[in-house]
């Protein structure tokens, strides 16, 4: 028998290794080749250029729909993973669940803005996800893709997500 | 513009089945290959005339959002929206060298159901000298009930600069 889970008893390489397990247990995060760092509770997407992301040949410049796609998932991550923490701070079962990857019910999108403010080029993109407010039902996010620049945006999201 | 009318078909709204006036081929559609991404995840092109465009996505595995359920992500259908939007304003009554998307607005209003093809039917409503506003909607088998709803401002590229659009 193992001890308990107590807080804050989940090392740092643990807590990496079942990020990667929460991106990778969605397939769809897996075909844009989606991955997460993380530094505290803050998530930073990366979707590594390729050439089956790309929407218009002739720039070359990433899909809009796959942009908009990285933004989302970002969103949803972000929520998924900050619910695991939860449980991981809290330890016991909640705990116990979540690193044996019996994750909780994702959230669901209820409403998306997205604008578009520069294409996106031939390179690997980055987002990052804030929550202005998690409430019991509803959460909403803000979500920022860059490039080269963090100050240069290349699109944002705004969006409204039910909580399970 | 204006072409879009639903006709005959007994509902009023204006998402009219394009698949039931259509013939065999556009029933089937064709593998979008200009667009790698639209290769990537086996969306077709049905048809694409009069400001109206009509996409899909068959279901795939690779396509799923939570393994749970096996429904699509959010993602796939955006990219659907958008890319039918792009198509309906390509197929307006103007000469346009290529669009861009500005904003795209999204509301979900169920999941899709796992194993079916979503389909997206967009109309161009509206352009200008260097805007065009699109619309669209994401459903399985009926446009009266939709999966997601889209609309969005889209950029211009006119070929040539002295295009006189209606």
């Amino acid at each position: 028998m193992k001890d308990p889970v107590t807080p804050n008893a989940v090392p740092q390489a643990e807590r990496d290794a079942l990020l990667a397990r929460l991106a990778d247990s969605v397939p769809y995060n897996r075909l844009l080749g989606v991955r997460f760092d993380r530094l505290g509770d803050e998530l930073t997407g990366r979707m590594p250029f390729r050439d089956g992301l790309v929407g218009n040949p002739v720039l070359p410049a990433i899909h809009g729909g796959v942009t908009g796609s990285f933004l989302e998932i970002t969103a949803l991550m972000q929520l998924a993973w900050d619910r695991i923490l939860a449980a991981l701070e809290a330890g016991g079962d909640p705990a116990e669940r979540a690193l044996s990857g019996r994750f909780p019910p994702y959230p669901k999108t209820i409403d998306i803005t997205i604008d578009y403010l520069r294409s996106g080029r031939p390179r690997e993109t980055f987002a990052r996800a804030t929550v202005q407010k998690a409430g019991r039902r509803v959460a909403n996010l803000h979500v920022e893709a860059w490039q080269e620049s963090r100050a240069r945006p290349i699109a944002m999201l705004r969006g409204n997500f039910l909580m399970p | 513009m204006g072409g879009t009318e639903n006709r005959g078909a007994g509902r009023p709204d204006r998402f009219g089945s394009l698949l039931e006036e259509a013939g065999a081929e556009a029933r089937e559609g064709t593998l979008i290959t200009g667009l790698p991404f639209g290769r990537e995840i086996g969306m077709r092109l049905h048809r694409a005339k009069d400001s109206v465009a009509l996409l899909s996505v068959p279901y795939d595995a690779s396509l799923v959002g939570d393994p749970e359920t096996g429904v699509l992500h959010g993602g796939v259908i955006t990219a659907l929206l958008d890319t039918a939007c792009g198509w309906a304003v390509m197929a307006a009554p103007a000469t346009i060298e290529s669009t861009a998307t500005l904003d795209l607005r999204i509301d979900y209003m169920r999941p899709a159901t796992a194993g079916e093809t979503v389909y997206a039917r967009a109309e161009c409503y509206r352009l200008t000298r260097s805007i065009a506003f699109a619309r669209a909607v994401a459903y399985h088998a009926d446009p009266a009930d939709p999966v997601a709803t889209a609309q969005g401002a889209f950029i211009l590229e006119r070929a040539g600069a002295a295009e006189a659009a209606g």
